[in-house]
């Protein structure tokens, strides 16, 4: 089994809040991430995906692929946006870093199982260098 | 929904790799320019990665700067700026960087949510590493 991971990098704007608490606990429990104007972040994206590498082609995927599968089902969506705003699974859930990996995941499995072959092993989001979530797609 | 957090941190300390179970030619032989005498420094990078609930209300596995405050006063505190070859973990087995990543793993695993610390990696040089996973997560695909 060998595990193939391409990354991507996106830019969007995000805040934390929970519209069924008062401002001040929205305050205490995100502290800056709070600040209702937002702020951004330079995201990256690590795809990782798990399969035999093709007998003929020695691919598990054709990277290309799997780069324009990302762009058309996370980027286009994503770069340069507002998440909360302008992103619909972020509407009522708060734009997270593990939030984002499990959304990316559900934007990029459909087309990963109907091409067949490898399996989406792991979504990685990187909201800066240093901090970043991940979905294995576990329960 | 069970998702994972990690966060990476930086200390540096320094250290010697040197066994007293073996001998001054054995040690070099073994540890070569890491077994000089005065020993050596890393900048060494922490990545702590924990595994949980996303809780719906936050949308958060836990709570950033309880976790920070954890790996602060049990690990940052404890290594960064010292010696490593002069802590009671290291008097008894060589600071390599697989011991260190094991004993941060240990030191970091209670004071965490039960069963949330998923690894614990260490980072020497940009060039080496080292993960230190709970039991049997090494297994699980990545």
């Amino acid at each position: 089994m060998i595990f193939l991971t391409r990354r991507a990098t996106f830019s969007a704007s995000h805040y934390y809040w929970n519209d069924t608490w008062p401002a001040e606990k929205n305050q205490q429990v995100f502290g800056r991430c709070a600040n209702r104007n937002g702020h951004g972040h330079n995201y990256t994206l690590e795809v990782t995906v798990a399969g035999e590498p093709d007998a003929v082609t020695g691919f598990v995927v054709d990277l290309k692929w799997l780069k324009d599968v990302i762009d058309r089902e996370v980027m286009a969506a994503y770069d340069h946006r507002h998440l909360n705003l302008e992103v619909p699974e972020f509407a009522s859930i708060n734009p997270t870093t593990e939030n984002i990996a499990i959304a990316a995941w559900r934007r990029l499995q459909p087309a990963v199982t109907a091409a067949g072959g490898a399996r989406l092993s792991r979504v990685r989001v990187y909201e800066t260098p240093d901090i970043f979530a991940e979905y294995r797609g576990e329960a | 929904m069970k998702a994972y957090f990690g966060r990476r941190y930086m200390l540096s300390a320094s250290h010697r790799l040197h066994s007293d179970a073996l001998s001054a030619e054995e040690n070099q032989a073994t540890y070569g320019k890491c077994n000089n005498p005065y020993g050596h420094g890393h900048n060494y990078v922490v990545e702590v990665l924990v595994g949980g609930n996303v809780a719906p209300e936050t949308g958060m596995v836990l709570d950033l700067v309880a976790m920070d405050e954890v790996v602060r006063t049990r690990v940052l505190q404890r290594f960064d700026h010292t010696n490593l070859n002069q802590d009671p973990l290291f008097t008894s087995q060589v600071p390599t960087t697989e011991n260190l990543c094991r004993a941060v793993f240990d030191l970091l695993k209670d004071e965490l949510p039960a069963g949330q610390l998923d690894y614990v990696r260490v980072e020497e040089t940009e060039n080496n590493f080292f993960q230190c996973y709970a039991a049997g997560a090494e297994s699980s695909g990545r």
